[in-house]
């Protein structure tokens, strides 16, 4: 169970022999993902930790029946990586790169949407429904399998909420790293529809922060859907100045549009709780579910 | 890293090279340059102060002259002033503009539509944002296609919105054209012409612009590459943030802090804050942090004569925590730890980094809550206090 990945997913890791894939290629392999290729131009008919190493996304696909595919490609070449993942027609693709110019990311989702396909990132540290599949970077340690869908758009604060839900035995269904780019592939929108279809989770966590508006938009969402799962929420950046980026390419306040409080209102608005403190999403929704506290 | 602001000059000089028609203007860095040129322009002038900060004209950062002694004269004024808080080091001397109508338009990024917008007003020189939310049907829209673009036709319908007709409508539109294409060339978070005017004469030009580039696409315009650092608004700090990759915000309190992610170090600051504290800066070391960059970070948040106490709060993910501790230990040796710090540190190689840190006498907390707590205890007792932490 769990959402967009399971125990079913067949993945490919385009830029495997690079530091970071090579790195995170034997994590992922060590959870137990189901890893059937690798991608590196020029390195095709070799092999790393006995997965096949081809020279194209489409090869691999054919080859191996791939379904997933997670790029760890350098920023300028990230976007035609994930252009041909996109042409050989896979559905889920994980954009780990940071720092991919906007102009190239806004065309990533054009196609993406054209092909019907989900992206997931850039700048993430990836998707994970606990205890089946990996595609990304995280610490596997602080993740507990669960009831909680979890959706971030940022890396170390979902490892820190994800810990708080595992040691109050909540654990998680499916984390989503949304991204922390101002042009991501996935709004907590669509993650809100994907968690309502899904049995195991039981109730959605979404982790927030400054820029954008994919929060008040959720918001709405909630409301007007009448959305069936309870539904917490923390927003990082009660305390960032406008006009200046705090990490996150994505997170920055521009004049007044994007701000922590304007995304704490509309959520409050429509009844979702929202924590002031990492460590109270788990108390809320362990509240929400109505467990022992 | 921030976005690339470019001065209003430099944008009048890449949109002039697309065809964009802007009043003659020439680049002055002291008041007797601004007297030729205003005496070459041989009309009124406007002495336009440049500076990155918006709402310059507000503030008293343009000034006009009606001579070339005058235009010396407000130059002198001008120059060297600080303008909300950057400091004026050049002015443009522009030939100052029949006015008829001021028009606003601007190409930008609209993220929840995930493509670029036109945005076009028949009320220029405004706030857009301020005009957008008390009268947004003064505002022309168009969502850009990334692939089809922005055609000659979109460019006609919003001319004639903007109330053109005929000739006046075509030559518009061109120009509207021609911008798109300098903001997609030059990879614009934020390509704008507030006001573009339509002068006594019926024609158009360009009389304030601004270019804001995605700083992640600077590898295609190399030309900008080493702008970042050359900004003469940043701090020391920010300075050497900037130079070693490090996020860094400058901010007005008294705690500095140090984290890995930028969401865990927002929630850190909001964490300060909540607890009565004032945090001093944001830092984010970033993931995978190696010891050399922790003592880097260190170096930086130490040298803010404002921070009185430092939090560290590291969740180690890829970034272990024995790095962690032996870049604190590193930046002990190298600048000396000169005020209390309070750190937590959990994750990976969680044991090993509180081995080394407690080794030395260093105590480290488990709670971020706590540990925050702890914090901003120490900052409002001045900074003096020891408790789970160290001088």
């Amino acid at each position: 169970m769990g959402v967009f990945i399971n125990k079913a997913t067949k993945a490919v890791v385009w830029g495997i022999t690079g530091a970071q894939g090579s790195f995170h290629t034997r994590l992922m392999l060590d959870y137990g993902t189901n890893i059937v290729a690798g991608v590196t131009p020029g390195k095709g008919g070799t092999s790393l930790y006995q997965v096949p190493v081809y020279d194209t996304v489409s090869e691999a696909k054919e080859a191996e029946g791939a379904d997933a595919a997670i790029i760890f490609v350098p920023a300028p070449f990230a976007a035609d990586a994930a252009f041909e993942a996109l042409d050989a027609n896979f559905k889920v693709i994980v954009i780990i790169t940071e720092h991919i110019p906007v102009r190239d990311a806004i065309q990533v989702m054009y196609r993406a949407k054209e092909k019907g396909a989900v992206v997931i990132g850039p700048n993430t540290p990836g998707i994970m429904t606990v205890g089946e599949c990996k595609l990304g970077i995280m610490p596997v340690h602080v993740f507990k399998r669960g009831v909680v869908g979890l959706a971030s758009r940022s890396g170390t604060l979902t490892y820190e909420i994800a810990n708080g839900l595992s040691v109050r035995g909540l654990g998680q269904s499916t984390c989503i790293g949304l991204g922390g780019d101002p042009i991501v592939g996935l709004s907590f929108i669509d993650v809100l529809k994907e968690f309502e279809k899904d049995e195991q989770t039981k109730a959605v966590a979404l982790i927030g922060e400054i820029g954008g508006n994919f929060e008040e938009l959720a918001a709405e969402f909630i409301a007007t859907e009448g959305y069936s799962k309870p539904v917490v929420a923390f927003v990082a950046g009660r305390t960032a100045p406008s006009g200046k980026r705090m990490g996150h390419a994505g997170a920055i306040i521009m004049g007044s549009t994007g701000t922590a409080a304007s995304k704490i209102e509309a959520f409050r608005k429509v009844g979702v709780a929202v924590a002031d403190k990492p460590g109270d999403v788990a108390k809320l929704l362990a509240e929400k579910l109505n467990l022992r506290t | 890293m921030n976005a690339l602001k470019l001065f209003e000059y430099e944008a009048k000089q890449i949109f002039g090279k697309y065809g964009l028609p802007t009043p003659k203007g020439f680049l002055a860095r002291t008041a007797k340059e601004a007297r030729e040129f205003a005496a070459l322009i041989n009309a009124p002038v406007a002495v336009k102060s440049q500076i990155l900060v918006a709402g310059r004209a507000k503030a008293g950062g343009i000034a006009f002259a009606d001579s070339p002694a005058e235009a010396e004269k407000v130059a002198q004024q001008l120059l060297g002033k600080e303008i909300k808080g950057a400091k004026v080091q050049s002015l443009w001397i522009e030939e100052k503009i029949a006015i008829k109508r001021e028009l606003y338009f601007s190409i930008t990024v609209d993220r929840a539509s995930r493509c670029y917008v036109a945005i076009a007003s028949g009320e220029g020189g405004v706030d857009i944002e301020e005009l957008a939310k008390t009268s947004p049907q003064k505002i022309v829209k168009l969502f850009i296609d990334p692939v089809f673009g922005f055609r000659p036709h979109h460019a006609r319908q919003i001319a004639k919105k903007l109330g053109y007709e005929q000739n006046q409508m075509t030559e518009l539109a061109s120009i509207l054209l021609k911008h798109y294409k300098a903001a997609m060339d030059f990879d614009a978070e934020l390509a704008e012409m507030n006001p573009l005017v339509e002068t006594a004469d019926g024609k158009f030009l360009a009389a304030d612009t601004r270019l804001i580039i995605d700083d992640n696409a600077l590898y295609r315009h190399q030309e900008f590459k080493n702008r970042l650092l050359e900004e003469a608004e940043l701090t020391p700090q920010e300075l050497q943030a900037q130079t070693s990759g490090l996020a860094y915000v400058k901010l007005d309190g008294d705690v500095g802090i140090i984290g890995n992610g930028a969401g865990l170090v927002m929630a850190t600051l909001d964490a300060i804050q909540l607890y009565g504290g004032k945090p001093a800066n944001f830092l984010d070391v970033g993931g995978g942090a190696s010891a050399d960059m922790m003592a880097v970070a260190l170096d930086i948040v130490l040298s803010d004569p404002n921070v009185k106490v430092v939090f560290i709060n590291i969740l180690g993910g890829i970034t272990r925590c024995d790095e962690v501790a032996n870049g604190i230990l590193e930046a002990q040796k190298r600048v000396g730890l000169t005020k209390p710090t309070v750190i937590r540190l959990v994750g990976t190689n969680e044991e090993e980094g509180r081995r080394i840190l407690t080794d030395v006498g260093i105590h480290v907390l488990n709670s971020m809550e706590e540990a925050a707590q702890k914090t901003v205890e120490i900052s409002k007792s001045g900074g003096m206090r020891e408790h789970g932490s160290f001088h």
